[in-house]
């Protein structure tokens, strides 16, 4: 099982992964629709915390209509058509990158692990790993 | 339109009217976006002889076709109005995230115009936009203010603001954004100032169109690979801009005390790498961009946070005022900053003002009993609030240089280092025609932006003066201010090296029309024309006068440094200037002729 990994020390806050996201999910230029955050802690101290899916599956678990499902990469996508946009996934989420936005989009939206984030990020933030077990 | 917000947004402030109008195809046609939009709106709508203070001038904020999208550094947004430091073309450029916001957002320019009755900030949430109270704001420092706002609205607002300097009236008062980063030159902040705007805060939550998606999505893909397969990336990242602080030091280039030397005894405690392991907490980067040139740094002598310092600020308030210490230089970069007031004027103002006070021409009852001789950190960090505030020496110092030495006279008027009005940013031309000549001749003044030819002195002869050189000064100021106009970052071709021949396969997939580098080329000799055309236009007897180096340029040779005795001739400066002329399709003095204007399509706009 894989997952999107992200050292957030590294990244520049550039939001390049956003818009790449939006584009892959969305087939959008607008990094309001992506599947990933960026939190910027600034004047003080001045960080940047990066926000991914770990591919738990809590969503895919509390969702009524089962619109969360896997994928050939053996990740929990949402499937567009199904989703009612109940939000009872957006509370579980541990890492708050399960995002429901009415105004923006008709359904809810999670990573699908496509990769694309990676392959734009200039300071190597972000990568594809296999789930390490939790210690 | 493909590539494009889509509007035009006009603020009066005067009267409240909000209104929005679809951008012209033409528009985009001829000038693109960005800068080109910006000298445009300029040209056009503010009327001959306006007061760059007054209600007649307007604040012209411009996003470009590549802003906003999945393109290298595609930050750059564009401010221009009339420059109340020169009297003449004023074009900011300023990184950051608010030009994408600003066409997500469904816009392409925000002209801001009129004087507003009280302070205010601009709100734009989409389509809502509304005119805000602010009284609670006005004094505050530009960073606190945009934290303040952040915590208000929300992080997904992109905020952009003047600190108290522009609000006094000091002529090189910047607007700050995203913690650090400015539209720092000619007084565009002053502008915002005068029209009682202390704030922009937008969000926009809409997609931009693009022509062809698969095309673009191949294309952006290729310029990030690009960007990420060269070998220059990993040291670029490390330093940033401050990269260059050994190369210019080594090289004479490096201004030292009021551009008297290029090198500096002390320049080796404000090298890149010095910097990075004493105070640089994070790197931060503009929208898009895979080489973060911005470098976030927390003083431990002062408990401050500051974006920088870079280059130019390092050189020109720490080599150039003599300070060689990186935390003294950042203390000083983060008082202007929060004060709202350009680093690279400030320091060029405060270096003429040390120069002035060691030969006596001020003296210690008009600086206040500042001791301000070069070296003098705690008179530096002085003399910040009280040009910001106007107090004091500050006063003088917040007209900046060339107003300064005419206003105090006695021959300080020869180490002004400044042309058109606009100080010198940092690189030391003693010996480097072709960045000589680029200072002479950039359209806002003696700004490094529009063609970094140092390098290129070094590689072909510092000393050189033929029509190949020429030619390649005017090669830059097409291709760099062309990034400017596109609304995305020149520094991956320029650090990076990636191939030119990447972008117009992005830029036809985004619009939908297919350009090469020649066509960006003639737009970009457009928008160059119509800036020397405004300039012609508003400042009486404009010509060739105004393209002269100063003189310690020509004349005074540094006594130190690896450039010592070595000086530019006056007759060779006289040379690049005729040579330029006649290659721009200019007259002997400097004013573009009919034909060429003819043939670039502006005899009918500047008629």
């Amino acid at each position: 099982m894989l997952r999107l990994y992200a050292e957030s020390a590294k990244c520049s806050g550039c939001r390049a992964c956003l818009v790449a996201c939006s584009l892959n999910l969305f087939q959008e230029n607008n990094p309001k629709k992506a599947a990933l955050a960026i939190l910027a802690h600034f004047p003080t101290p001045g960080t940047y915390e990066v926000k991914v899916c770990t591919q738990c599956g809590e969503c895919a678990a509390v969702c009524p209509t089962g619109a969360i499902k896997q994928n050939a990469r053996g990740a929990y996508y949402v499937d567009f058509a199904e989703c009612t946009l109940c939000e009872a996934c957006v509370p579980v989420c541990p890492e708050n990158v399960m995002f429901v936005r009415a105004e923006l989009a008709p359904a809810a939206w999670k990573c699908d692990l496509c990769g694309d984030c990676v392959a734009v990020c200039g300071t190597d933030v972000l990568r594809i790993g296999e789930i390490e077990a939790k210690a | 339109m493909n590539g494009y917000g889509g509007n035009i947004l006009r603020v009066n402030l005067t009267t409240g009217k909000i209104a929005k109008e679809p951008t012209p195809p033409e528009l985009a046609r001829d000038f693109l976006g960005g800068r080109g939009f910006g000298a445009y709106f300029l040209f056009q709508e503010v009327p001959q002889g306006a007061d760059p203070l007054g209600p007649e001038n307007k604040l012209i904020i411009s996003s470009g076709p590549l802003s906003g999208l999945l393109i290298p550094g595609a930050g750059k947004c564009d401010f221009a109005c009339k420059s109340p430091l020169t009297g003449g073309y004023a074009g900011a450029s300023l990184g950051g995230h608010l030009t994408a916001e600003i066409k997500y957002a469904g816009l392409d320019s925000i002209i801001l115009e009129g004087i507003s009755p009280k302070p205010v900030y601009l709100f734009i949430d989409d389509d809502r936009i509304e005119l805000r109270d602010a009284a609670s704001l006005w004094g505050k420092g530009a960073i606190t203010v945009e934290k303040a706002l952040k915590d208000q609205l929300g992080e997904e607002f992109q905020i952009a603001c003047v600190g108290p300097g522009a609000e006094n009236g000091v002529r090189y008062a910047h607007i700050n954004h995203d913690y650090g980063r400015q539209a720092g030159r000619g007084g565009v902040g002053t502008v915002m100032g005068a029209k009682k705007v202390k704030a922009l805060a937008i969000r926009g939550t809409r997609a931009i169109p693009v022509a062809d998606l698969d095309a673009y999505r191949r294309a952006a893909r290729n310029l990030y690979d690009a960007c990420k397969q060269s070998e220059l990336l990993k040291p670029w990242q490390n330093l940033g801009t401050t990269m260059v602080v050994s190369w210019c030091d080594e090289v004479g280039a490096l201004p030292t005390r009021n551009f008297s030397a290029g090198s500096f005894e002390g320049g080796k405690t404000l090298y890149g790498p010095v910097m990075r392991e004493q105070i640089v907490v994070t790197d931060k980067g503009c929208f898009g961009c895979p080489s973060p040139c911005g470098k976030y740094s927390r003083t431990k002598r002062y408990g401050t946070n500051v974006e920088g310092p870079e280059y130019e600020t390092i050189g020109m308030i720490g080599s150039n005022l003599g300070i060689a210490n990186i935390e003294d230089v950042a203390q000083i970069n983060f008082l202007c900053d929060e004060w709202g007031v350009d680093t690279i004027s400030a320091g060029g103002a405060i270096a003429w003002a040390m120069e002035c006070y060691e030969k006596g021409i001020l003296t210690k009852a008009e600086t206040g009993g500042l001791d301000l001789k070069f070296g003098n950190v705690e008179a530096v960090l002085t003399l910040i609030p009280q040009i910001a505030k106007r107090e004091g020496l500050g006063a003088l110092l917040a007209e900046g240089t060339r107003r300064a030495a005419r206003a105090l006279g006695k021959g300080s008027e020869k180490f002004a280092i400044e042309v058109k009005g606009m100080e010198q940013s940092a690189y030391a031309t003693h010996s480097a025609t072709a960045m000589l000549l680029a200072y002479m001749t950039a359209d806002v003044g003696a700004h490094h932006n529009r063609a970094w030819a140092i390098t290129y002195d070094l590689q072909v002869g510092r000393e050189l003066v033929n029509a190949d050189k020429v030619a390649r000064v005017i090669w830059l100021q097409h291709i760099r201010p062309m990034f400017d106009t596109l609304g995305a970052c020149r520094l991956q071709w320029v650090e990076l090296n990636i191939d030119l021949e990447l972008y117009p396969p992005a830029l036809a997939a985004i619009t939908g029309v297919e350009r090469s580098w020649r066509d960006l080329e003639l737009v970009s000799e457009r928008i160059w024309n119509l800036t020397r055309m405004y300039w012609v236009r508003e400042v009486p007897g404009f010509g060739r006068a105004w393209d002269m180096p100063p003189q310690r340029f020509y004349a005074e040779p540094p006594k130190t440094g690896v450039t010592a005795g070595k000086i530019t001739s006056l007759d060779d400066v006289n040379k690049l200037l005729d040579l330029y002329y006649e290659q721009r399709g200019w007259d002997a003095n400097g004013l573009p002729k009919p034909e060429t204007l003819k043939r670039l399509g502006l005899d009918k706009l500047v008629a």
